[in-house]
């Protein structure tokens, strides 16, 4: 029998978020007062965030260009959350497993993931289009929140088999108010699951702003009531989103349960391609967000720690530029689709009735009825 | 010999599922220490432990979504949903990705799992508390839907789902927890076979979980009045045994499909057209329906306005035309 036991003494406080997103970069690049509570990272390790940032931007921006030549069906657009993204996914380890939303494609970039594939998806060859076990990054997931369970039973799985593995589950403001949301957080306290929650509050769920979704003071703040450690940090600011993803691994992979971390940002274009933003916003909110950019944030940084130099730059810039290239050229290669593919994996092995189906495509196919 | 209640049986599969396999799990709400409210999983989380048995914070979307990530991590998880009425939260989480997870990964990730859900009526429950939600499952492809009717079959559907590769939708008719039989547990006939309960040569009856008790009770009274009926027990709605049923009803010519449900755009809708499609010049008569009423689950008063009884099969059975029948053997006189 197990009986009713109290709820453990500990003060509320420990899961309480800093009152401001932690923050150690001014929007200019310099340094601010910071209560310092986590440790700046390496500037080897932000010159890679930055070398990352910079490919994620023009990725960002060949994919929007794709979307026009009609070679993907839609693009939303990452561009001002590559730090949030991208800090996230250099603080894991290999054998972390990320779930990730249709946006997160700066984050799939930085896990290694090769950008035509990482397009597979959106370009309509398949749902996935990568290897998600290869790379340990599960479908991007556009059924809102969902992926956050999937992340927790995982992460809970893992752990249980004494396996070091923990799981980065990402969604966004919008997806706070889903049920899944609540249910996942709710889990991963309870059976202290090796996940951390980032919430990634760029201000819009589409159209609908932040204040139709909470009233909470934070997002961050909805941890709290779970007894989940919480943290919210200025997601634009790329060197205070590493520091605090180090710590929210380092705290989770040590066992302590689950980390919420929301990060404020911006969406600085529409939603996709598809979405007219003008409808719902405001060209000067947009303004006063791009000079937050978080790209030239860390650019200035560096540069004045002398890190980054023009030679540096043109380096990446011309590397960048390659990749799109690539990409652009791997994107117009027309990939062969197999009719046999849409009854291969709809079980282990098709059922009698699928068999009969694809034996009814496989003659229309041959009688020359479909190509 | 021992005689075995289907809760006892379902029971019974989950202990051995539990001690052959170190990958299986039960979770639910309310399956430890209570040991389910129908207590299948009674003594589970004892004699197993909190590891291998236990109770979940109470969210059925959480539940499913958590077995999700638990099979991805390679574990079988068995979850209960506490009622049919109430596993529509997690109605999202089976369908987008229960369902979905193998075939929009081209296989590279899997998430087998059993979804024990009590099913159908005939209880007396309250509002929500019975339901007849099979189609929503069975129209889902990617998900394997079935419902024993006997005490035999519950033991062995159960363990041969859990054994499956695919996610499997278990339904287990309520009002057949507590009926009993006097058998040894072991193995019966595979998931997506239907069996033939009682031989037949005018008309067969097709059923499945709480309404193959009904189809025999009418095969019964229908051979007082000097008609053979054949009943089958389909056992598994998806996949689905055409040859079986086909065989049947070209033999019997005349067919009736039973199901609680309500039954508009209902599994038997399905099975009767499938039925047409492949039986029209053996069919003496058009396949009917005996279904429950088109309306949200009744009160307990009222309930048995609703669920199909012998009565309603037997009428059905007298609509099959039998006078229209061609006498054949009139036919070659000269
Ligand atoms: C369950 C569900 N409802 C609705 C949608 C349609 N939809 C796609 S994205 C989106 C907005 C999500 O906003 P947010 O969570 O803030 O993430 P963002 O797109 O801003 O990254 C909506 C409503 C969906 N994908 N899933």
């Amino acid at each position: 029998m197990t009986t009713v036991e109290k709820v453990p003494a500990t003060s509320y406080q420990q899961f309480m978020p800093a009152d401001r997103p932690v923050q150690y970069l001014a929007p200019d690049g310099t340094g601010v007062d910071s209560a310092a509570r986590y440790a700046r990272p390496s500037d080897e390790r932000l010159l890679e965030m930055y070398r990352s940032m910079v490919h994620g931007r023009r990725f960002d921006q060949q994919a929007t260009a794709l979307t026009k030549q009609g070679r993907l069906a839609v693009y939303p657009s990452s561009r001002g959350q590559e730090a949030c993204q991208i800090a996230a996914a250099l603080c894991l380890g290999e054998q972390d497993w990320m779930f990730p939303t249709y946006r997160d494609s700066m984050a799939l970039a930085a896990r290694g993931i090769d950008q035509v594939e990482l397009l597979g998806m959106l370009a309509g060859y398949w749902h996935c289009g990568y290897d998600p076990a290869a790379y340990k990054v599960a479908p991007q997931c556009t059924p809102l929140a969902t992926q956050l369970l999937h992340a927790t039973g995982f992460a809970y799985a893992e752990a249980k088999q004494g396996r070091d593995t923990i799981a980065l589950a990402f969604c966004g403001d919008g997806a706070t108010s889903e049920g899944d949301f609540h249910e996942a957080l709710n889990f991963a306290a309870v059976f202290r699951a090796p996940v951390i929650f980032l919430v990634q509050n760029n201000g819009f769920a589409i159209s609908v702003p932040l204040a139709r979704q909470s009233a909470a003071p934070s997002l961050s703040h909805k941890g709290v009531g779970y007894g989940i450690g919480s943290e919210q940090v200025d997601g634009n600011d790329p060197v205070a989103m590493m520091a605090v993803m180090d710590e929210a691994v380092k705290y989770v992979r040590a066992g302590k349960g689950p980390v919420v971390v929301e990060a404020h940002t911006y969406r600085m274009d529409a939603h996709t391609n598809a979405d007219d933003a003008t409808r719902y916003r405001k060209a000067d909110e947009v303004e006063g967000w791009l000079a937050r950019d978080p790209l030239s944030r860390l650019d200035s940084y560096l540069e004045g720690r002398g890190i980054l130099t023009d030679e540096l730059r043109e380096q990446m810039t011309v590397s960048a530029d390659a990749d799109a290239a690539a990409l652009r050229a791997g994107m117009n290669v027309e990939q062969d689709v197999d009719p046999e593919d849409l009854f291969r994996f709809v079980y282990s092995s098709p059922t009698p009735g699928l068999t009969e189906q694809r034996n009814q495509v496989a003659a229309e196919i041959a009688a020359g009825e479909l190509s | 010999m021992t005689t075995i209640t289907m809760a006892g049986a379902l029971n019974a599969a989950l202990r051995d599922a539990l001690t052959e396999d170190e990958k299986v799990v039960v979770f639910g709400e309310d399956v430890g220490t209570l040991g389910g409210v129908f207590r299948v999983t009674d003594g589970l989380t004892r004699d197993f432990g909190d590891d291998r048995c236990f109770d979940t914070p109470l969210a059925e979307s959480g539940i499913v979504g958590f077995a999700i990530g638990m099979a991805m991590s390679g574990y079988k998880p068995v979850v209960e949903m506490q009622f049919d009425a109430f596993a529509y939260p997690a109605f999202e989480q089976i369908v987008s990705h229960v369902a979905k997870l193998r075939n929009r990964t081209r296989g590279l990730l899997t998430a087998p799992m059993v979804i024990r859900i009590p099913f159908a009526g005939g209880i007396g429950g309250v509002e929500h508390h019975c339901d007849s939600s099979e189609a929503y499952y069975t129209h889902t492809p990617g998900l394997k839907v079935v419902s024993p009717s006997t005490v035999a079959d519950a033991y062995s559907l159960m363990r041969d789902a859990i054994a499956d590769p695919d996610p499997v939708i278990f339904l287990e008719p309520k009002r057949l927890y507590f009926s009993k039989d006097d058998i040894e547990l072991g193995k019966t006939e595979p998931i997506g076979t239907a069996v033939v309960r009682r031989g037949g040569t005018d008309v067969t009856l097709l059923a499945y979980g709480p309404t193959v008790s009904v189809a025999m009770q009418s095969a019964e009274f229908a051979a007082e009045d000097g008609r053979s009926v054949e009943v089958i027990d389909l056992r598994s709605l998806n996949p689905f045994d055409d040859e079986t049923v086909a065989a049947s009803v070209r033999k019997t010519g005349r067919c009736i499909v039973i199901q609680e449900a309500q039954g508009f755009a209902g599994v038997a809708a399905e099975i009767a057209s499938r039925v047409s499609e492949r039986c029209f010049h053996h069919l003496h008569a058009p396949v009917l329906r005996v279904a429950g009423l088109d309306i949200p689950y009744p009160a307990p008063k009222l309930e048995h306005f609703h669920l199909p009884s012998a009565d309603r099969v037997l009428d059905a059975m007298d609509r099959l035309q039998w006078n229209d029948a061609p006498d054949l053997s009139k036919a070659v006189t000269v």
